[in-house]
This record gives structure tokens, C-alpha cells and sequence, in this order.
């Protein structure tokens, strides 16, 4: 298992970039569904003023 | 040959209707994929051999690059498209494009700097595909900006546009260029005439990953185009049903 | 009223060039600031001259860079204020090709008087005198691409707020290419190697620059006059 982690030496880079990755992904979908939860929330406000 | 597909991607509620449908399913595609490419590339792949377990960098590196590169170009088609059919769906499009891009060029241009570390010795060179990765970051920096400092939304879309299709020769640029210059960066060992160059069982993982990549984007892309969507049709009557 | 191609650019031309010369400053300004920037390099890194030959392609580029971005400020914007850019759309005319005149001129008044006046901060920075011409002649046609280039992000911001500041974050990752072609020029001309292959590069970028930029920068100015 430890060697799993070191991964020949090389885990100090390698996971740091795994976690770049994985960590942009993540990020991108909650910015997403933040936008369109800011999005909905504007437009049942609008509606509402209208209504 | 029957157009109404098209002429339905036109109109924004039918557009919002199928990305909350397939969104979901994008994305668990895109997980699933994912998560079995990295057993594949992090567990089963065999050593490479001169780069040892460094070369798994790849899996993360490549997909991200390959990403960078495909938002750009969808965000380019859509916006001519947007400007050649007057469609405003697909300015919404390429507006939701830019951001994902954005962070997947720097998450290219990072998972590069770690890898290029150990490989080459050092975190960055000036070579030509890297330097325009980093330009393709300020090409999209100045596409969101463009957008950001033009209030007309119907002059934002279209000036945007324009900027977007201008800058688009850099993505072949990116692409080509370590065919053209020699680089310090490797040449294309995947997307190349004639097979690719990689061993099976360490090739597998990495097209999974590109395919998860893809789905992923799809998926994101859904989700922001929905955003879009109802910021600028906010008093359409269509918007009262898909919120109630 | 001959209404000729060369009538349409002779008189787009001749109008820039008089209106331009009632405002002398607004070109002495990015000569004046190339100046500064090449002369702030000696005093900040080293007055070796030696030393200050490496460094020189890079530190003429960006002065030059960073110049004809500060001129691309006069290309539009007065024609637009006035109601003139308007005119010029509605005129019947091509509007592709009175920008294409319209950026020449710019680029008579900015960029080639760069490549003419660079001599001196190259000899202050170490060039030594035999890569003097190459050099000029690499400016005056890198200067033609940048203006070319410059049309476009200027074409598209005309609207915009604060457009000085995206005006080149635009034109930037653009130009890159103009720049990287045009330094190894300086450089190799420094060095005593061919300039040939640099500066067929900058040729092929003003080529392109040529017959699309002004197409863009006209879609750009409809967008931003509608």
C-alpha cells in the first residue's frame, strides 16, 4: 500500500496533480449548479414583481 | 432532409427541457467512466519504462489538455453559429463553455508543471505548445472580460463571438505545433495516423478518461446552459413553468 | 464623385493623415513612451552593454508592443465619438476595405515611425550597427501585423467599459506570435544569422492579418454601432 502511495518516488508530484484534476472537476460542478441556482432564484423574483 | 431538430435547438425552453433531462445522465456516465479509468490507469496499468509511475500523470494531464482545447472549440462553433443563424441559444452556449475551459487549461498547465518537474527538470519552458496553452488561458480570460464590459447582451454576445472565432487558430496551433517545432513536449502518441503507440493496458484507462472527460463537459455544459438560459429570458413565460 | 476603390482609400487616408497631424502629441506619446520603456531597462537590470545585448530583441519588442498598444488608442476612437465610423458604415462603401485604409495609416503613423526611431534605443541597449536595418526592417513589419491585429480588439471594444484595459487583453495573446517571430529576428541579426526564416514567419502573419483582420474588425465596428 505504500508503495501504492509513493508510486516509485514520484507521488509527491503525481498526487498533487491528481488532486488538481479531481479538484477542478468537483469545483466546476458546483460553480455550475450554484450559477443556476442564482439563476432560478433571480428569475422567481422577477416573477414575482411581476405578478 | 427534415430541419426541425435544428429549428428547435432555437427555441430556449426546449433547449432548457432536454439539459435537465440529460444532464444527470451525462454525468453519471461521466462518473462512472471516470472512476474506472483511474482504477485502470492508477492500479492495473503495468510501469512504464523509462518514466516508471510517473507516466500515470497522464491520466490526469491529457484529458484536461484534450478538454481545454474541445470547450474552446465548441465555445468557437457555437458562437458562429450564433452569429451566422442569429440563434441566441447558442450565444448562451458559448458563454457557458468559457469558464469550464478556463479552469481546465489552468488544470492542463498545472498537472503539466507537476509532471514536467520529475520528467524534465524543471516546472515550465517556454516551448511553443505551452506557451500557447497559457495564451489559450488569456484568449478565454479576454472572452469572459469582453463579455463582462459590454452591457448590451445582444453586443456582448456578438463582439464575444467575434473574439472567440479570431482566437480559435490557436487551437491548431496547440494541437500541431510539436509536430512543426521541436519541443521538449512529447509528440501525439494517441491521436496520431496509424494506431496509437501505447501499449493496450496502458492506453485503455486513458481513452475511458477522455470519454468520461467528455461526458463530463457535456454534462457541465448542461447544467451552465440552463443558467443562461433563464438569466436572459427571465420574463418569458416559459421560465413561470420550469420554475413552479 | 468617383467612388472607386482607390478614390474611397485615397480619401480615408489623406483625412487621417491631415486630422492626425493636427494632434502631433497624440503621436509623439508612443514614441516617447518606447523611449522610456527601453531606456528603464538599462537602468533597472544593468548598464553593461554586453548584458544588455541579450536582453535587448526582447526589451525593443515589448517597448514596441506595449507602444502600439497605447497608439491603437487614436485608431477608433475619435471616428467614433464623431459619428464618423457611423458614416462610414452606412456609406455604401466597404466598410472592410476603409478600415483596411484606415489601419495603414495607423500604422504610417505609429508603427513605421517606431521602426525608423528604434535605432536609438538599440544602439543604447548594445545592438551592435550592422543588425541596425534588419532590425528596423523586422519592426516595420512586425508594426504592420500588430496594427492589423490591434484593428480587431479595437473594432471590439469600442463599446466597452474601461476599454483601454481589455483593449489589451485582447490584442495580447494575439500578438504573440508577432512577437516571438520578430524577437528571434532582432536576435539573429545580432547574431549575425540569417533573418530569413523569422521574417517570412511575420510576412505570412501580416499576409493573414491582411486579407482577414480587416474583415473582422468591420464585424466587429457594425456590432458596436448597432
Amino acid at each position: 500500500m505504500n508503495e501504492f502511495f509513493a508510486m516509485d518516488g514520484y507521488g509527491i508530484y503525481l498526487w498533487p496533480s491528481f488532486a488538481l484534476g479531481i479538484g477542478v472537476i468537483v469545483l466546476n460542478v458546483i460553480l455550475a449548479w450554484r450559477s443556476l441556482a442564482a439563476a432560478k432564484l433571480d428569475a422567481r423574483r422577477r416573477l414575482e414583481m411581476q405578478a | 432532409m427534415n430541419w426541425t431538430w435544428f429549428h428547435r435547438l432555437g427555441s430556449p425552453p426546449h433547449v432548457y427541457g432536454f439539459a435537465a433531462r440529460w444532464a444527470p445522465w451525462f454525468g453519471g456516465a461521466a462518473t462512472l467512466a471516470i472512476v474506472i479509468a483511474l482504477y485502470g490507469g492508477l492500479v492495473l496499468a503495468p510501469e512504464d519504462y523509462q518514466q516508471k509511475d510517473a507516466f500515470r500523470m497522464v491520466y490526469v494531464h491529457a484529458p484536461s489538455a484534450w478538454l481545454s482545447l474541445m470547450a474552446y472549440s465548441t465555445m468557437a462553433v457555437a458562437a458562429a453559429v450564433g452569429l451566422i443563424w442569429r440563434m441566441k441559444v447558442a450565444h448562451s452556449a458559448a458563454a457557458a463553455c468559457a469558464p469550464i475551459g478556463a479552469w481546465f487549461t489552468v488544470a492542463a498547465l498545472g498537472t503539466g508543471m507537476l509532471w514536467g518537474k520529475p520528467m524534465w527538470g524543471t516546472y515550465w519552458v517556454w516551448d511553443p505548445r505551452l506557451t500557447a496553452e497559457l495564451l489559450l488561458l488569456f484568449l478565454y480570460f479576454g472572452y469572459m472580460g469582453l463579455r463582462a464590459a459590454i452591457e448590451d447582451p445582444q453586443k456582448a454576445d456578438k463582439a464575444s463571438a467575434v473574439f472567440a472565432i479570431v482566437g480559435v487558430v490557436n487551437v491548431p496551433i496547440i494541437k500541431f505545433s510539436v509536430n512543426w517545432w521541436n519541443s521538449l513536449h512529447q509528440e501525439a502518441t494517441v491521436m496520431r495516423m496509424g494506431k496509437p503507440t501505447m501499449n493496450f493496458d496502458m492506453l485503455w484507462p486513458l481513452l475511458l478518461m477522455f470519454v468520461g472527460f467528455a461526458l463530463y463537459f457535456a454534462a457541465v455544459v448542461l447544467i451552465r446552459l440552463r443558467a443562461e438560459l433563464l438569466r436572459r429570458e427571465r420574463g418569458a413565460s416559459w421560465v413561470r413553468g420550469v420554475l413552479a | 464623385m468617383r467612388s472607386g476603390a482607390g478614390a474611397v482609400a485615397r480619401l480615408v487616408v489623406e483625412r487621417d493623415l491631415r486630422l492626425a497631424f493636427r494632434k502631433p502629441s497624440q503621436l509623439l506619446q508612443p514614441l516617447l513612451f518606447f523611449m522610456i520603456v527601453a531606456t528603464l531597462f538599462p537602468l533597472t537590470l544593468t548598464p553593461e552593454l554586453s548584458r544588455l545585448r541579450d536582453a535587448a530583441p526582447g526589451v525593443l519588442w515589448i517597448g514596441a508592443l506595449l507602444s502600439s498598444l497605447l497608439a491603437l488608442e487614436f485608431l477608433f476612437r475619435d471616428d467614433a465619438q464623431d459619428g464618423t465610423l457611423e458614416q462610414f458604415a452606412l456609406s455604401g462603401q466597404s466598410l472592410t476595405w476603409m478600415l483596411f485604409a484606415k489601419t495603414c495609416t495607423h500604422w504610417l503613423l505609429s508603427g513605421l515611425p517606431l521602426a525608423l526611431t528604434a535605432p536609438i534605443a538599440a544602439l543604447a541597449l548594445g545592438v551592435p550597427a550592422d543588425a541596425i536595418w534588419s532590425m528596423v526592417a523586422s519592426l516595420a513589419l512586425g508594426g504592420f501585423a500588430l496594427s492589423l491585429l490591434g484593428a480587431i480588439s479595437a473594432g471590439l471594444t469600442l463599446g466597452a467599459r474601461r476599454g483601454g484595459v481589455l483593449l489589451s487583453l485582447l490584442t495580447l495573446p494575439l500578438s504573440v506570435p508577432v512577437l516571438v517571430f520578430g524577437a528571434d529576428a532582432t536576435q539573429r541579426a545580432i547574431a549575425g544569422a540569417a533573418i530569413a526564416p523569422p521574417m517570412y514567419m511575420l510576412g505570412a502573419i501580416a499576409v493573414l492579418g491582411v486579407t482577414l483582420a480587416p474583415l473582422a474588425a468591420a464585424a466587429a465596428v457594425r456590432i458596436g454601432l448597432e
